[in-house]
């Protein structure tokens, strides 16, 4: 009996699924030689489509490596080496070129009249808009995300002709082409997916939940739920060069420890979303390469409340943010994989950029003088709350935070939510007095950032901050061109009112860091923070 | 008395088990005292140091000192699990003794309570328990109380069942003496010593109980030193080379459940009367 | 022994376990309820909005009173609906049937290794008690029941798998480098078996080497201290000291006559020990990524996801029935004074 059946192209290509039961072994040389890549992530996806309500953050990775977006952005050599994609450069990947109208209020696309899903029939226009449609429709996250770039009605998008596909403005907005070019803006089988649909779930999330229909450079091998997601490379695909492996194996290892373990000892070749710890020892072993990238449009901050007295107090905040032994948390928490957020020189930034070191340091007898002014002497009590679910960096900055308020009199208990109650306690009910949070945009613009996080009840304004100047400038930036005469001058004032008004104090920009093997090259920063596994190749 | 000293000279195990058990009771004590550093206090210049002559079992991440959370720690866990134990043991004790002297209907109820109880997935339950009613250290004595309980309702009615019709008890009950007080009195002190061994092998599974929550997350809060929890948070730094971190209040979680179980072992020959001839 | 009876007592016995059942099923879906975190929040994604929370919330039936979703829960699962999974989308029947082979394989395992040290380590104890052996045995399961299973686990994980290299990585029930064996049983041990697929078998054995030595460790106290007892009393029995003293060789009296009597006690345990294993998995599972039930739950638990819990729940509930229900069948087998009556 032929026991160990080795991989040949054409034996893959004759059917993926249908003749895995053949298959017992992989033949062991073809791990990390150019075949097979074995990836290991904290979790994995819970469904195949970006667009099904409730998929979660793995679940866009999916999009990106099963599905084809008509633009991408361009990726460019860091000067330490290391890849990542360019906000400003965008480059084909359905659509082979494209042209914004005279007017400004719209755009054309021409799609590769080549590309072709996986069942062989053409990627045609009437599939783009299909799949948009469907994206603003839909409901959850894909709806609310393609909303940020103005793209909220299927009266927007239309067919030209069979590879010709126009977006409609409802503004002229600096981000729409840009969130054109992010996962959910992904383009399905329309003719194979509208066939399963049924009433009760007209954009049949229901088959594509297990089933993708893609055109995109892998295909879907298998997938079981909890345990691994393999990816087969698509041979036919056109919309770039073929990605340098032919097999990914997702494989989902709950504990970060095992998950180094095995990509020390080299049984899988790259490591999603290092540990700060890790990421910093494992860099200087040097036995594996650590590609660590600060993650666009995102602080670790301390979040107060304003609703919660006395954080209703600017002088409590500001006393706050003299309190927390910023130094400490950095090389102790976050094992310096990240950008230092505070000790900024002035009070008024320098350039418009964010997130960038806010004008606080550690400095206890500014704390208990603010304290004493805010008619609070002897400090107070409170609750500070944290996500269980990233307790490897919440945990520790929390106890060096405790610390550093006890110093100045306000005692604190810390108060551990689990990852499910998070939201709803956080970003829903918004009742946590004192709490760690993050956010990280996809768009990489400060206006973006405050538009989530720091306009008036928005869901990542965990503080219940509200200030009309900062309501009123963020709107009348968000949708401006960067260029804009008027934009540098109202984000550097926005940046000032908000470290005045202190509802948070950042900590820190943390890294996203990634392990892999020696002989793994092409990795890329992506502002998803998720693996394009397109791009990887064995050296 | 005579006989005490009896079995401890025919057992030596047993003595190791009450040394440990003295040992951890002196922890539990005096520990905080002892301790010879803040075991809450960071100290940044030593982080994550391995075991040294000024920090015994290393430093963790913070550079807290682990010995003086591990000492620290005894008290803590030694509380949750004789709370919880005490509780399952109050309840179940009454429970189980009614159930098996009146019988009937109330019998058949409290059967079907522990049957339902202990048709669960024992650890999952209290991890149920815990995550609906918040993690506080009351939450965890309660849940583990809860899932206790059906091993000492069942002792204790199984006890009384088999004596209440017993010679002594007819006797009693002919001079005239109320339920209460023959429960009390004379059923009670019978079922004890069976008691008091489910008692000790409890403790020790207790212990690892609360620990277990606490690995899953759903333990006690930072900054408590907690065994359970330094174990959780040490395991993450094992394969980094780390390994006191894990170590230390590992070897302290299963020396504690080490000792209460000999213990129980050690009083179950005591009061056997199959081994006492 | 009439089989008629034999039949009637099983009947008897799930009959009586009907209500423990309904009990387990109410107070899961009381728990559940009472979970922190709202599902239709978690579920309706990153930055959903007030309106797709409320839309998600209908579409799960959340917004009912928690009446009429018990109703509606327990109409479902008198059709055999268990429900969907709010975090796999797939159902949660289809999710446990997928799962239960991994755990029940591991948890045999570890069952088959704990009675193979145990058991020898009783009988051991019991012909020479109060010796240095009896002690030493004492000691060993003692502290076998004193660890905690997810402290082991990654102990033996470190210097097995991370520092001497012996045992394969701690991925789940196989190694990337094979595919599971077709589906008979779902136990990838039998199932590579009987495809003839050795070479499968050995890298599925090795896979559940750690993991069912961290369970066993922890189930050799109750098998060992049981087998032991049992033993010292049969031993002291006067049919054992009649065969001695018809002047049998040890062996024979120990083995034949003693051992097999000294049974019954142990197979009640052996009982109660799995059921206990199934619960402790939870741990293990989730050191050794093990895509069992256990770990299913752990995160269902974290997530809230009400269907997934109480189908984990209740499934462990019906197992707990059904493994009570086989050691009273065995008993009556073995024992035949165990009888209609018992």
């Amino acid at each position: 009996m032929e026991r160990r059946l080795f991989l040949k192209g054409g034996l893959a290509a004759a059917g993926g699924a249908g003749i895995l039961p053949f298959l017992k072994h992989l033949p062991a040389h073809a791990q990390g030689r150019g075949d097979t890549l074995v990836v290991v992530t904290g979790f994995g996806p819970n469904s195949m489509d970006i667009m099904r309500v409730g998929a979660n953050r793995p679940a866009y990775q999916l999009s990106i490596n099963l599905y084809d977006q008509l633009i991408n952005f361009a990726v460019v050599e860091q000067p330490d080496g290391t890849y990542a994609y360019d906000r400003d450069t965008l480059v084909p990947e359905l659509a082979e070129s494209w042209e914004i109208a005279d007017d400004g209020m719209s755009v054309t696309f021409f799609l590769r009249k080549e590309a072709k899903f996986w069942d062989g029939t053409p990627v045609t226009a009437e599939d783009v808009k299909w799949s948009f449609d469907r994206a603003v429709l839909i409901g959850g996250f894909a709806t609310v995300q393609m909303r940020a770039g103005a793209l909220e009605k299927p009266e927007q998008f239309e067919v030209v002709d069979e590879h010709t596909f126009r977006v409609h403005y409802l503004k002229p907005s600096k981000l729409t082409l840009p969130n054109l070019a992010v996962p959910t803006a992904v383009v399905f089988n329309s003719k194979l997916v509208k066939a399963q649909a049924t009433a009760a779930d007209p954009w049949a999330s229901d088959y594509t939940h297990t089933t993708p229909a893609g055109s995109g450079a892998f295909k879907l091998e298998r997938w079981d739920s909890g345990q691994q997601t393999v990816y087969i490379r698509n041979d036919d695909w056109t919309q770039g060069p073929l990605p340098g492996v032919r097999r990914v194996i997702i494989r989902e290892v709950p504990s970060a420890a095992t998950r180094r373990a095995l990509l020390e000892r080299g049984d899988a070749q790259f490591s999603i979303e290092l540990p700060p710890k890790d990421a910093a020892e494992m860099q200087a072993a040097g036995r594996v390469k650590v590609a660590g990238h600060p993650v666009g449009c995102c602080q670790y901050h301390v979040g107060m409340n304003l609703k919660f007295p006395p954080f209703d107090n600017v002088l409590v905040r500001r006393a706050v943010a003299h309190a927390i032994p910023y130094e400490d948390i950095y090389n102790l928490a976050a094992f310096q994989r990240g950008v230092p957020l505070w000790g900024g020189e002035s009070a008024t930034p320098a350039e418009a950029v964010w997130p960038q070191p806010a004008p606080f340091r550690t400095d206890y007898d500014r704390a208990r003088e603010l304290l004493a002014e805010a008619g609070l002497p002897n400090g107070f009590e409170t609750t500070l709350s944290i996500n269980l679910g990233l307790a490897d960096w919440q945990e520790p900055t929390a106890l060096l935070v405790q610390e550093g308020l006890a110093r100045v009199g306000i005692r604190t208990t810390i108060d551990k939510i689990p990852g499910a109650n998070w939201r709803t306690r956080a970003l829903i009910e918004k009742d946590l007095p004192l709490h760690l949070e993050n956010f990280g945009g996809w768009l990489d613009f400060p206006d973006y950032y405050f538009f989530w996080v720091l306009q008036t009840d928005r869901l990542f304004n965990s503080f219940n901050y509200s200030n009309p100047e900062i309501d009123a400038l963020t709107d009348s930036v968000l949708h401006l061109p960067v260029d804009h005469p008027d934009y540098e001058p109202t984000v550097k004032k926005m940046i000032e009112i908000v470290w005045q008004d202190v509802p948070m104090a950042p900590l820190y920009q943390p890294y996203l860091d990634m392990g892999m093997s020696q002989n793994v090259e092409g990795y890329a920063y992506f502002f998803h923070r998720l693996l394009d596994a397109r791009r990887l190749s064995f050296a | 008395m005579q006989h005490f000293l009896y079995v401890l000279r025919e057992n030596p195990i047993t003595v190791i088990a009450f040394s440990l058990f003295a040992l951890i009771v002196f922890a539990a004590l005096f520990g905080p005292l002892l301790a010879p550093y803040d075991p809450l206090a960071s100290n940044p210049a030593r982080a994550l140091q391995p075991p040294s002559w000024d920090h015994w079992f290393g430093t963790d991440q913070l550079g807290r000192d682990v010995f003086s959370r591990v000492l620290v720690a005894t008290r803590l866990d030694l509380t949750i699990a004789v709370a919880a134990v005490t509780i399952s043991f109050a309840i179940g004790s009454v429970v189980g003794t009614l159930a098996g002297y009146y019988g009937g209907l109330l019998d058949q109820a409290v059967g079907r309570v522990t049957d339902t109880i202990m048709a669960f997935p024992l650890f999952v339950l209290a991890m149920g328990i815990v995550a609906a009613m918040g993690n506080t250290v009351e939450n965890i004595v309660y849940a583990t109380a809860i899932i206790n309980l059906p091993f000492y309702i069942r002792v204790a009615r199984a006890e009384v069942s088999v004596r209440r019709h017993a010679g002594f008890v007819e006797a009693a009950r002919l001079a005239g003496n109320s339920d209460a007080r023959l429960l009390a009195m004379h059923l009670f002190p019978n079922i004890l010593p069976p008691m008091m061994v489910q008692v000790s092998l409890n403790m020790g599974w207790a212990i690892l109980n609360a620990a277990g929550l606490s690995f899953i997350g759903l333990g006690v809060r930072p900054p408590t030193p907690e065994w359970g929890i330094m174990v959780a948070e040490g395991a993450t730094f094992i394969i980094s080379g780390e390994w006191w971190l894990a170590l230390f209040p590992g070897a302290a979680l299963m020396l504690a459940v080490f000792a209460f179980n000999l213990l129980g072992d050690g009083l179950r020959d005591l009061i056997d009367p199959r081994r006492r001839t | 022994m009439a089989e008629r009876s034999r039949l009637e007592l099983i009947g008897r016995r799930l009959l009586s376990a009907v209500p423990s059942v309904f009990g387990v099923v109410l107070v899961t879906f009381v728990l559940t309820r009472a979970l922190p975190g709202d599902p239709a929040v978690y579920f309706a994604g990153m930055m959903a909005d007030e309106a797709s929370i409320a839309e998600v919330r209908q579409r799960l039936g959340l917004d009912r009173s928690w009446v009429e979703q018990f109703f509606a829960y327990v109409w479902n699962l008198l059709q055999g609906d268990l429900g969907r999974s709010l975090m796999t989308g797939r159902p949660v029947l289809t999710e446990l049937a997928e799962r239960l082979p991994a755990s029940l394989e591991l948890t045999f395992v570890a069952l088959l290794f704990a009675i193979g040290v145990a058991v020898p380590l009783g009988v051991l104890a019991a012909t020479r008690p109060d010796s240095w052996v009896d002690h030493l045995c004492r000691v060993v399961v003692t502290a076998g029941v004193s660890l905690p299973t997810f402290f082991t686990g990654l102990f033996l994980v470190y210097i097995f798998y991370f520092l001497l290299g012996w045992s394969p990585s701690p991925l789940g029930r196989l190694d990337f480098l094979y595919f599971p064996p077709p589906h008979v049983t779902g136990f990838y041990t039998i199932d590579s078996l009987l495809a003839g697929d050795f070479e499968t078998f050995r890298a599925a054995l090795n896979q559940l080497a750690l993991p069912a030595l961290t369970l066993g460790l922890f189930s050799l106290a109750p098998i060992a201290r049981m087998t032991r007892a049992s033993m010292l009393q049969t031993l002291s029995a006067d049919f054992v000291r009649t065969a001695r003293a018809m002047g049998l060789a040890g062996s024979t009296v120990l083995w034949t006559y003693a051992f097999r009597n000294a049974l019954l006690p142990v197979i009640t345990t052996l009982g109660m020990v799995f059921s206990f294993m199934l619960g402790a998995n939870v741990l293990v599972e989730r050191v050794f990524s093990w895509p069992g039930v256990g770990s299913f739950a752990v995160d269902a638990l974290v997530a809230s996801d009400y269907a997934a819990v109480q189908g984990f729940v209740l499934t462990m509930a019906l197992l707990f029935v059904l493994v009570n229900l086989t050691i009273d069948i065995i008993y009556t087998l073995i024992d035949p004074r165990v009888g209609v009556e018992g």
